[in-house]
């Protein structure tokens, strides 16, 4: 299981590493939305403003680029893919391939954010960490919402669509948990959040897992 | 109208709770006053939703066991149901707020869980909207329907024990502290919440009937 899971998530990141058509196009759309935020509030010196606005540009990117990582497989990739591979190995190394995928792309932003709008982060450690977990949350929620979207016809808002009601929770305790972070709190207060985030994780994967083999059957 | 024991009890009890939850020696808290009689009707509906909504779940799992497509439409009418005592417990708990907090909607950890159910089940209709197969459309937004519920039970059970929130007994507490419930007031709470399911399994049950009629017409 281990190995059908590694050549997967393997064949994933070759073919990502050399078209690199998709992970541009999402620093694009990433890099100018910072750089039209920098052009509207020129520099940001507070917390709460500087942390939503970084989760929202995460959250639209982070839509975006699974949507598109599922979707633009044609139907006879589909067919290889159902054919040679189990469901619950497709779709773990498919979570871990975002999740890798996602946590870069937070990196970047949070990058050219800081470099743009100023970096306000006092524990850059724990806002890693904190990142690091909602970016994991986001990527298997997603990844299972594009699932569904790319079964019931792909077409990409209907990813929006299923996905933001249940991001809900995550966003929320990543947004809290991140502005701790930024905020420089001790570990103890903000370790409440981040198990909260674990375990949405750990939830979320399970149940995709579980969920998955009823979409394969296409 | 078949007069079935439950449905005649349902009724009973409904008359019971609106006669009586005004009737009732409301005791006295600060702030909340007279409005604690919103309990008979915002809380027991917000538990009549969620018990519709467990029952959804139950058939959603059952249609992906057995393929059979009775549960998928019986998971699907009582989602129906579902949101509109939803939709009334928002308005009614949106009065409440209003006369309590003094404006209709806050910034809490519940209010967010309830309209985060709401726009969950919202996204289910329109999941199943953009699917033609019947069979595919069933699979589909049963695997939709588990994980969001699911998902929203954390967001909803979970969230609120962690952090400060204005609605009375959260913030530190369990959920729904039986200890402070007055014994008058819970002589008409439980029976509410009995009468609020039966009335929606009684919508649920109708509502079935006309879908079996409107298929039967389409034959």
């Amino acid at each position: 299981m281990i190995n059908s899971v590694l050549s997967i998530f393997l064949k994933d990141a070759l073919l990502e590493a050399r078209r690199k058509t998709s992970f541009a196009g999402i620093l694009v759309y990433v890099i100018g939305t910072v750089y039209v935020c920098y052009l509207s509030f020129r520099l940001i010196i507070d917390v709460p403003t500087w942390n939503a606005l970084y989760w929202i540009i995460l959250l639209f990117a982070a839509v975006n680029a699974v949507a598109r990582n599922f979707l633009v497989e044609t139907r006879g990739i589909q067919l290889y893919n159902y054919l040679i591979f189990s469901p619950s190995s497709f779709i773990i190394s498919r979570i871990l391939f975002n999740v890798i995928y996602l946590f870069s792309i937070a990196m970047v932003t949070y990058l050219f954010y800081a470099l743009f709008l100023g970096n306000l982060v006092q524990d850059i450690p724990m806002f890693l960490i904190s990142a690091f977990l909602g970016t994991a949350c986001l990527s298997s929620i997603l990844t299972l919402m594009s699932a569904i979207a790319s079964s019931a016809g792909g077409n990409p808002s209907l990813v929006a669509i299923l996905g933001f009601p249940v991001i809900l929770p995550t966003l929320l305790t990543v947004i809290r948990s991140s502005k701790n972070a930024i905020d420089g709190l001790a570990w103890s207060v903000n370790m409440q959040y981040l198990i909260v985030l674990g375990t949405l994780f750990i939830l979320s994967l399970v149940l995709a897992i579980l969920l998955f083999p009823y979409l394969w059957k296409d | 109208m078949k007069l079935t024991w439950w449905k005649v009890s349902a009724i009973l009890l409904l008359i019971y709770t609106v006669i009586y939850g005004f009737l009732v020696e409301a005791p006295r808290m600060a702030i909340l006053n007279e409005t604690i009689r919103n309990l008979f009707f915002h809380v027991t509906m917000w538990f009549s939703m969620m018990i519709l909504l467990i029952v959804s779940l139950i058939h959603s799992i059952k249609y992906l066991g057995t393929f059979t497509i009775r549960h998928d439409e019986i998971a699907v009418e009582s989602v129906r149901v579902a949101m509109v005592f939803g939709i009334l417990g928002l308005l009614t708990g949106m009065v409440w707020a209003k006369y309590t907090w003094g404006a209709w909607w806050v910034n809490d950890v519940q209010l967010n869980g309830a309209a985060g159910t709401m726009l969950v089940y919202t996204a289910y209709f329109l999941l199943r909207g953009a699917i033609e197969d019947e069979s595919k459309r069933a699979r589909i937004s049963s695997v939709y329907s588990i994980f969001a519920f699911t998902m929203m039970v954390v967001f909803i059970i979970v969230l609120p024990r962690m952090t400060d929130s204005l609605h009375p007994g959260k913030g530190g507490n369990p959920g729904f502290s039986t200890y402070d419930l007055d014994s008058n007031l819970r002589l008409i709470f439980y029976p509410a919440i009995i009468g609020w399911t039966l009335l929606g399994v009684w919508l649920l049950n109708i509502k079935l009937r006309i879908n079996k009629i409107n298929n039967m017409i389409i034959k």
